[in-house]
């Protein structure tokens, strides 16, 4: 089943690059959710370690269905748009790549692995991830890295190059949360962190305490940030090499922290 | 500030039979029991008595009465004295009052209005003793039509069955979290539902990973809206997977495990940081329509290569079936619904026993809606909140369930008092608790015996009822309200359970 892109451009075709790379693919043009992920598991099950899927077009789950107890990996590149929940429940290192948008939901519940969007996301992206790092080009929706949660050495990363909408990071646990409004248009989302209890997002650029939730702690980037930010910039630009943006640019601006005030925001809630 | 309740309990301590021994003070988490060197006796400080009946159970000399305080307001029949100590209560603290345990009001228990049917000369009864009663029950989605071949004498099914889960014993222990209840009950849970081949629910606090190999056969596990423990592994080592929506006891709102419930291994199981509040917000914040909910269950389905059906957990409240119906055409293979009466480590007392519709009520009108839908195959029921002994396992199958859930009976199996202190993570029996010192007085295997005694014990009464109605398997008893009659209800609550009244 695998066989080499050909020349022959879909709606969202392989890019002149890809074509002489001898990549098995997978044509996704009229395929169902399911035939789509059925075809992607069996490759990776006959020992498949990439593999391009073009003509992507709002098929969901890809990647959901790539746990084996043998820990299969696979890079998956995509051309065109993934339907929702994109890498839900990832788990193991897969890698994927989106060349294009990707809706709502992308690592939805997501443990592991990477997930590349040279574009923009929908809403809730990140929900509940507990590991692994997404990197978006673009801005994305509303209830980013809501409840997004970390343990020991467990630490989901997401690096979102535009802005997010309303509720990002709200009963956020755990995890890193960069937004680099590389575009300037500032931060214009609401409710930012409310019943935040863990984790710490950055935000490059300012945001007022009337945007953020009540149990959110605004302060100034320190040095053990910096290092933080220092790396994940550069691991977000090397997955975007046309963002015509030169690291020392992006971590000279201003970058504020939102971390919460507690581990235990509702501890007075009851009457015991 | 002073408090101005008086003490729920009585405690009476028979000096004559004391002997000092002091083991009712090592038993006491609530720090009830006293010894007082000087006066060589036991004092006790009745205010923080939780009433659990531990002191009482183990004194060796038998020393001990506990029992509700005979002190009284003046009557009164608006201001209880509940009304008015839960009132000062949030007086003196300011805080949304918490309880543990199923609500224990006054509600129409449906069970007790309705008897079961038996045979009497025409279609003789079966003696479960001499012959075979089948309790066996599949739980999933059945097909809408079922193409065979038959070939010399063999028969094939060529139609795609749906992944579903068997039962031996229509009884499957309700979700209940590691956290909320401590290892010891919860592998308790988990070595007795493999034993009585039937199934233990992870709740939605994780499956500790020493865990999934031994007890993965009988787990389901539970997707919540904290989605607390969750990854592939733990998804595919279970048989079925439950996305939580609503609990009978706090429908409609989340729950936050405080930061002192959540310990290491506690915090390693739900993934994430010890102390830390572990909240699950009232809603799944990805789900916020039935397209919403259709798409996580078929995100669950890949997850788990399609081999494991999915189940969806609502409470029962006033539109709830036509919800439900909406739930099935999303995808679900098995609806559990919790009534009015359902169980909870910790709930606001406001919800627990204001919202929601007993479980009785709820099975019958979903099955009822189910069938008039002509969906009632691509189901199965499995009903939760209020289940105290096989005859009502007997009434809600009759009713149309398919199985049922049980928490607080297990629970009470293990050793609970329904003291109403879960959340308090103090409980004396070692159920609801993570503190070491007390969890460690619930050995497993006694524990699990317990429970598995109870599930033989439910099973074999199932056996002699399904028999004395001359039926020898539960699938005949499944939604057959003709072996029903109500006692003391009003027509339409007779409507409602769709059965006749007694005599009719
Ligand atoms: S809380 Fe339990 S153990 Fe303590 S005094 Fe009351 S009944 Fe006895
Ligand atoms: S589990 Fe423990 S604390 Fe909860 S009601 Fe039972 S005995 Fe009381």
């Amino acid at each position: 089943m695998a066989r080499a892109v050909t020349s022959e451009p879909g709606i969202f075709g392989a890019r002149q690059y890809y074509q002489n790379v001898e990549i098995p693919s997978i044509d996704a043009r009229g395929l169902e959710t399911r035939e789509l992920n059925d075809q992607l598991r069996e490759l990776m099950l006959s020992g498949g370690k990439r593999v391009q899927i073009t003509n992507v077009c709002g098929q969901r789950y890809i990647g959901t269905r790539l746990y084996t107890p043998e820990h299969l990996e696979m890079e998956i590149e995509i051309f065109g748009t993934p339907g929702n929940d994109l890498a839900a429940f990832l788990y193991g290192h897969h890698k994927i790549t989106v060349h294009g948008n990707a809706q709502d939901g992308v690592g939805n519940t997501m443990d592991d692995g990477e997930v590349v969007i040279d574009g923009r996301a929908g809403d809730v992206l990140g929900f509940s991830m507990r590991g692994g790092e997404i990197y978006v080009r673009e801005g994305c929706g509303y209830r980013t890295a809501l409840h997004m949660k970390e343990y020991d050495g467990k630490r989901p990363v997401l690096v979102v190059g535009g802005t997010s909408q309303d509720f990002l990071g709200e009963y956020m646990a755990g995890g890193i949360v960069i937004i680099l409004d590389m575009e300037v248009q500032s931060h214009k989302a609401n409710f930012i962190g409310t019943g935040m209890h863990g984790g710490v997002i950055y935000l490059r650029g300012d945001v007022d305490q009337s945007q953020v939730g009540d149990q959110v702690e605004i302060s100034p980037v320190d040095e053990a940030d910096r290092t933080v930010l220092d790396d994940y910039v550069s691991r977000f630009l090397e997955r975007f090499p046309e963002v015509e943006k030169r690291k020392y640019e992006i971590l000279n601006s201003q970058f504020v922290k939102l971390a919460p005030r507690s581990k235990r925001p509702y501890s007075d809630l009851y009457a015991y | 500030m002073r408090s101005f309740v008086f003490p729920e309990f009585q405690i009476i301590r028979d000096e004559e039979k004391c002997g000092q021994c002091r083991a009712c003070e090592r038993h006491c988490s609530f720090g009830v029991h006293t010894y007082d060197p000087v006066a060589d006796r036991l004092v006790s400080d009745e205010r923080k008595c939780a009433g659990c009946q531990r002191c009482a159970v183990f004194c060796p000399k038998g020393a001990i009465i506990v029992r509700p305080s005979p002190s009284y307001y003046r009557p009164n029949a608006s201001w209880s004295r509940e009304k008015i100590e839960d009132l000062k209560r949030q007086a003196e603290t300011g805080g949304v009052l918490l309880t543990g345990c199923g609500s224990d009001k006054p509600f129409r228990i449906y069970w007790d209005h309705i008897v079961l049917n038996a045979s009497q000369v025409t279609n003789p009864s079966i003696d479960p003793l001499r012959e075979p009663m089948e309790l066996r029950t599949f739980l999933g989605r059945k097909p809408d039509l079922m193409e065979i071949a038959a070939e010399d004498g063999d028969i094939e099914i060529k139609t795609e069955l749906s992944p579903n889960l068997v039962v031996e014993t229509p009884i499957l222990f309700s979700a209940m979290s590691y956290g909320a209840i401590s290892y010891n009950a919860f592998r308790s849970l988990a070595t007795a539902a493999c034993r009585s081949k039937t199934y233990f629910n992870t709740g939605e606090g994780g499956l500790p990973r020493e865990m999934r190999d031994e007890f993965g056969r009988c787990a389901i596990v539970q997707v919540a809206s904290g989605r607390f423990g969750i990854d592939a592994e733990y998804l595919n080592c279970a048989q079925a997977v439950e996305i939580k929506v609503g609990q009978g006891a706090k429908p409609g709102i989340g729950g936050h495990l405080p930061g002192e419930k959540v310990s290491a291994s506690v915090a390693e199981t739900r993934m994430i940081p010890p102390g830390t509040d572990a909240i699950s917000p009232a809603p799944h914040h990805d789900i916020y329509s039935i397209e919403d909910l259709a798409m996580l269950i078929s995100a669950l389905k890949e997850a788990t290569n399609y081999e494991k059906p999915i189940s969806v957990k609502i409470a029962a409240v006033h539109n709830f079936a036509a919800i439900a119906t909406g739930i099935v055409h999303a995808g679900a293979d098995i609806i559990a619904i919790d009534g009015l009466r359902g169980g909870t480590g910790a709930a606001p007392k406001a919800i627990r026993d204001n919202v929601g519709i007993p479980t009785e009520l709820a099975i019958s009108s979903l099955d009822r809606r189910l069938r008039d839908e002509g969906i009632r195959n691509r189901c199965s029921i499995i009903t939760a909140g209020g289940i105290r002994c096989s005859a009502d396992v007997v009434k809600a199958i009759a009713l149309g369930a398919d199985a049922v859930y049980i928490g607080s009976a297990a629970l009470i199996a293990m050793g609970c008092t329904l003291c109403q202190k879960c959340y308090t993570g103090k409980c004396n029996w070692g159920i609801c608790t993570q503190d070491p010192r007390l969890s460690g007085r619930l050995n497993v295997d006694i524990a699990s015996a317990r429970l598995t005694n109870l599930i033989s014990a439910w099973s074999h009464e199932i056996r002699e009822m399904l028999g004395g109605m001359g039926i020898n398997a539960l699938e005949s008893l499944r939604g057959n309200r003709d072996h029903l009659r109500g006692i003391g209800l009003y027509e339409w609550e007779l409507d409602v359970l769709g059965i006749k009244g007694a005599g009719e």
